[in-house]
Parts: C-alpha cells; sequence; structure tokens
C-alpha cells in the first residue's frame, strides 16, 4: 500500500506542476504585455523597462515559470495592481465566506442525498423511485443559474418569503447577521449537489444491496432497519467519499456562478469581477489555486478511499 | 427503465457478443450489433421522447426563420420590451428584438457548437485515450497526467479568463470549448481499451501478428462504439450548458450575436418589472435541450448494458 500510497501523491506533484505550467502559459496570453495591461496605456516606454525589470518579466521563460514557482510555493498567488491588494489577502479575506455558503450547501446536499438515494434504492422502480429519479434528472439538466432564478421567482418576487440577494457584507460576521438572505443561495447550491449526489448514490447503494454479505445479515435475522444503517450506508458513504473528491470542480463552478446571481462577496464573485475588470493577476491567482484544491481534492478521496475499505489491496 | 423492459430488448439481440475472435480483415455483418442497441433504444420511452425533443427544436430553429421573419440585428428603440400580442407572440426584449424569432437564432448558434464540440471532444479523447490505453507503460502515464491536469481547473474558470483576452468568436469558441472537453471522454476510452486489450479476441489478433493502428482501429475501437456514442452525447448536453453559463455570465458571444444564456441575462434585470416573457423561453429552452441530450444519453448507456449484459 506505501508503494502505491507513494506513487498516487508523485503523480499529484506531476499534475500540480502541469497546473502551474498552464496557468503560466495563460498569463503569455495577455494582450500587448503584462506591463502593459497593468501600468496602462499611458504608461512610457521607460516605467515599462522598469516594471518588466522589477518583476523579471526580461529574463528566459524557464526562468521566470520557475520564479512564479517558486512564488506559489512560498504562498505568494501574486499582485492586483488594480486593487492595490494581494492576492493572497484577497482569498484569505473572502475564503470564510465561501466555506460558510458552499460549505453548509455540500454538508446539507449529503444529508439529503445519502438517504434520499437510499430510500430509491430500497423502493427500486417504485411510484417513489421513479418521481424522486425524474425529479433529480431534472434538477441535474437545469443549470444552477436557472434553477437560482426559478427560486427568486416563485420564492423572492412571487412569495415575498425571502431576500432575492445575499447579504452585502464585506466579512463573515455581517453574512452570518443576516441568515435569512443566506438561504436562497444556499438552498440553490443544495439543490445543484443534490441532484449530482442523489443518482450516484442510487446505484451505489443498488449495487450494495445485491451484495452476498448484505443476504447474510438478513439471513442471521437482522432488522431491516439495521441492516440498512449498519452495512449499506456504511458501505455507500466509501464511495461518496471519492464523488466528493472527483464532484470538486463542478461544486466550484456552481459556486462561481450562484455568487454571480446572488452577489454573494466570495472568490467566484471576485474571480468574475476581475475578468470583467481584465485584473489578470487575480484571475490566475485563483485558478492556480482552485487547480491545486482540485488536484488536493482528488488526492485526498483516493487516500481516503484506501484507509476506508480494507477490501482494497495495491501493490 | 424497468428490468424486464431491459431483459426483452435483449431479446432482439442479434450478436451476443460485443464481438468474438475473428479474422484480421474479416468483415463484421454490417450494424447488426448497433441494430440490436437501436431496437433496444427504440424501446425506452425516454429516449425517444428526447430524440422527438430535439427533432422538434431543429425544426423550430433551422426552419423557424425561414417561415417567421424577425430582424436580429438591428435594435429598435420604439419596440422595447413590448408584451406578447399579436405579430409578437412572445414580445419583444429591451433591445426591441422579437422574442420568439431570437429564440430561432440563438437555438441555431447553440445547436451547431453544442455539436460540434460534441463531435470533436469525442473524437480527440477517443484517440487519445485509445493511443494511450493500447501504449501503455510510461506514454501513457504521460498522457494520462495530462487529461489530470486538463480536469483539474474547472472548464467555465479557464473560459472567463480566455474571454477576457480573446474575443470570442464562433469558431474560437468553438476550439476553445473542444480544447477544454475532451479528457473526460479521452479517460473513459482509455479504461474501455485497457479492459479490452486483455481479451481473447484482441490475443488473437495479436497472435495473427495485428499490431499497432491498425489493431486500435479496426478492432479495439469498433468494440468501444457503443461508449463513444453515450459519451458524445452526454457532452453534447454538456457544451452546451458550458456555453450557456459563459453566455449568461457575459463572457460568451458579443452582440448582436444571439444566445439563449444572453437572453436570460438580460430577462432577469427585468423579473421584477414582472417582464416574464423575456426570461422562461430562453430558460426552459436551455433546459428542455439538455433534458433532451441526457435521455438520449442515458437511454443509449441502458440499451448497451442491457446488450452487454446479456
Amino acid at each position: 500500500m506505501t508503494g502505491y500510497l507513494v506513487r498516487r501523491a508523485a503523480q499529484a506533484v506531476v499534475v500540480v506542476l502541469g497546473v502551474t505550467a498552464v496557468t503560466f502559459g495563460l498569463q503569455q496570453l495577455i494582450p500587448g504585455s503584462l506591463a502593459r495591461a497593468i501600468l496602462g496605456p499611458r504608461a512610457s516606454p521607460a516605467e515599462i523597462a522598469a516594471f518588466n525589470q522589477a518583476n523579471g518579466l526580461g529574463r528566459p521563460p524557464v526562468e521566470q515559470y520557475l520564479a512564479f514557482l517558486g512564488r506559489l510555493a512560498r504562498g505568494d498567488l501574486g499582485y492586483s495592481y488594480r486593487l492595490n491588494q494581494s492576492v493572497d489577502s484577497l482569498v484569505l479575506h473572502q475564503l470564510p465566506n465561501d466555506v460558510v455558503v458552499v460549505g453548509t450547501a455540500l454538508v446539507l446536499a449529503l444529508a439529503i442525498a445519502i438517504p434520499l438515494g437510499i430510500a430509491q434504492a430500497v423502493r427500486r422502480n417504485r411510484a417513489v423511485d421513479h418521481a424522486a429519479t425524474a425529479a433529480t434528472f431534472a434538477l441535474y439538466s437545469m443549470p444552477s443559474y436557472w434553477l437560482a432564478i426559478l427560486l427568486i421567482a416563485g420564492l423572492s418576487i412571487t412569495a415575498h418569503a425571502l431576500p432575492a440577494e445575499a447579504p452585502q457584507a464585506a466579512t463573515i460576521g455581517g453574512l452570518l447577521a443576516d441568515p435569512v438572505a443566506l438561504i436562497l443561495p444556499v438552498l440553490t447550491l443544495t439543490l445543484v449537489n443534490v441532484a449530482l449526489f442523489s443518482r450516484y448514490m442510487r446505484s451505489a447503494a443498488i449495487s450494495t444491496l445485491a451484495e452476498d454479505y448484505i443476504r447474510v445479515a438478513r439471513a442471521k435475522g437482522m432488522p431491516a432497519r439495521r441492516v440498512l444503517t449498519r452495512h449499506v450506508v456504511r458501505n455507500s458513504l466509501i464511495s461518496v467519499t471519492t464523488l466528493i473528491g472527483l464532484s470538486l470542480p463542478v461544486i466550484l463552478t456552481s459556486g462561481l456562478v450562484i455568487e454571480y446571481v446572488f452577489n454573494v462577496p466570495g472568490i467566484g464573485l471576485t474571480y468574475y469581477t476581475a475578468a470583467v475588470n481584465a485584473d489578470y493577476p487575480v484571475e490566475l491567482g485563483i485558478a492556480v489555486l482552485v487547480g491545486l484544491v482540485t488536484v488536493a481534492g482528488n488526492l485526498l478521496a483516493d487516500l481516503a478511499y484506501v484507509i476506508l475499505d480494507p477490501r482494497i489491496r495495491y501493490e | 427503465m424497468s428490468d424486464t423492459r431491459q431483459r426483452s430488448a435483449s431479446r432482439f439481440q442479434a450478436v451476443p457478443e460485443p464481438a468474438g475472435p475473428r479474422l484480421a480483415g474479416a468483415r463484421v455483418p454490417p450494424g447488426r450489433a448497433s441494430d440490436s442497441v437501436l431496437r433496444a433504444f427504440a424501446r425506452h420511452r425516454a429516449g425517444l421522447v428526447g430524440a422527438g425533443l430535439i427533432a422538434a427544436l431543429a425544426l423550430f430553429c433551422f426552419l423557424g426563420p425561414l417561415l417567421y421573419h424577425t430582424d436580429q440585428v438591428h435594435a429598435n428603440i420604439q419596440l422595447t420590451n413590448l408584451p406578447p400580442g399579436p405579430g409578437r407572440p412572445l414580445g419583444t426584449d429591451a433591445n426591441g428584438y422579437d422574442i420568439l424569432g431570437r429564440m430561432m437564432v440563438a437555438g441555431q448558434i447553440t445547436l451547431e457548437i453544442g455539436l460540434a464540440v460534441a463531435i470533436l471532444a469525442t473524437a480527440i479523447g477517443v484517440a487519445w485515450g485509445a493511443v494511450s490505453g493500447y501504449a501503455g507503460g510510461l506514454a501513457d502515464a504521460i498522457m494520462m497526467r495530462v487529461v489530470d491536469i486538463g480536469l483539474a481547473i474547472p472548464a467555465i474558470f479557464l473560459l472567463i479568463y480566455l474571454a477576457s483576452v480573446l474575443r470570442p468568436t464562433v469558431p474560437l469558441l468553438i476550439a476553445v470549448l473542444t480544447l477544454l472537453s475532451w479528457f473526460g471522454a479521452a479517460r473513459l476510452i482509455r479504461g474501455e481499451t485497457l479492459t479490452l486489450r486483455t481479451r481473447e479476441f484482441i490475443e488473437a489478433v495479436r497472435a495473427m501478428g495485428g499490431r499497432g493502428p491498425r489493431l486500435v482501429l479496426r478492432h479495439l475501437l469498433p468494440n468501444t462504439a457503443g461508449t463513444i456514442a453515450v459519451s458524445a452525447t452526454f457532452q453534447v448536453a454538456d457544451a452546451i450548458i458550458l456555453l450557456a453559463t459563459l453566455s449568461f455570465l457575459g463572457f460568451g458571444l458579443p452582440p448582436p450575436a444571439a444566445t439563449w444564456g444572453g437572453m436570460l441575462a438580460q430577462g432577469i434585470t427585468y423579473l421584477l418589472d414582472g417582464y416574464w416573457w423575456e426570461v422562461y423561453p430562453a430558460g426552459f429552452a436551455i433546459m428542455l435541450t439538455v433534458i433532451a441530450f441526457n435521455l438520449i444519453g442515458d437511454a443509449l448507456a441502458s440499451s448497451l448494458d442491457a446488450r452487454l449484459r446479456a
């Protein structure tokens, strides 16, 4: 197993290098030059030269890439000249907001999708199962912003029950001071994730229910409810860990869209604003961070899988 | 999609195995395996509904403008935000464009880009995956790390960045969406290739001296045809969602190009004013199109499953 872990970690390192190389490559696509993009059209040639000198932009690309890697290794994601703030401080400032909104939605989605998937597997091919399958299928086929719009139209505009905008506070305390305004964004993200997980959970539970050890548990007279909680839920949870790891890109994508629709002050909205304002350092800093989070998530999911399921043996 | 239906579908099956050992170069009776998949598919009501929806949509988008003429290029401020009425069944938007007509034009772009991206991305993914799985060893390891890197940064982040650097056009969007969409297919086909590689019929081909491109093209890939079809169908749905999301966020094709995502983005500004005709047509169009392709993909997958399991 150690061999597998080492190999898997080495793969992750290669992928991380690749992600940073891609980001570095994207930086070269900036129209004109980085200096021109940052200093603006009125900068004099001397100022451009000074900027290039200060940031090592005149050096060979390989050297620049290594310097870029070095900065990343020290946790430096770049600097926004437009906001006059480091990308690190921007991200750190907003991370708690994302953890609250996206994290709550993720936990809620699991709390709904796992029992739902198992209930569907137990009542397989009955009316309840078909209804739930149709509902999650429709949710799954809906872009997240369309679901958001429907919820806003129904719950906010028609029913006047909930505000259509997230609390407009910069800090996590301000965000939590107005929890009612957080309901719609969290609800939308939860539904998006439920659609993502429950279809998978249903098929995972169906194959678990067909296992011999379930038959054994039933044969020895274990009550049906205990068979579900002791064997089906626990074994299906193993595949859910992998699913969360692999779904990170989708979760982050819907996070960005939902932050845009509800104006949630988070990293996704910051990315959007940076793109509108052509604030390239912020865009690239967040992109590389998102890439690293995804790679780390996949790695953790794979490791968790090995640890949680003792039947898996890697040579 | 009950079990009984799947079992009865397999009754029509002509060939029991995806492909048995056969002589290199011997022709399979044309289309028999795919025939049985098509028959199984035809028994899936959901799949047929999906196919019907796509057919209706294609007629609406490509035939519609020939019967229902509208100007989708010149804005007309005397016609802004008009509710549905005689001569304009779905009203007009903030630029005075007729919404029904705009739905058709936007649908054309959506279907064209969605299909083009799905075909190109599947082709690249299949080639990459098959070569990687067939080659094995170091080449496989390197090629799969490229796929991992491609899957690491979510496509929408890269698309937004690229849209802020480059000016989107239809060919450029197709190229970029393709470049960001083939990784999943590559991983899938590589997995299939790995399992097929150990099968007897491939060993038999090898024993007879069949190798390289010929073995991959004539023996490995035909046996992944079903997986390829399923993956390509879901790919269309994914590409359409990605494209609509990009337009919704305002990084899609610049005006006067019509896109459903763009119409939706403009419409929600007026949601509070009650201009429902500017929001719902575009939103439901995106949703129904994606549902249709997902239904077809699901039905194809389970027909294929039924064929393989029998």
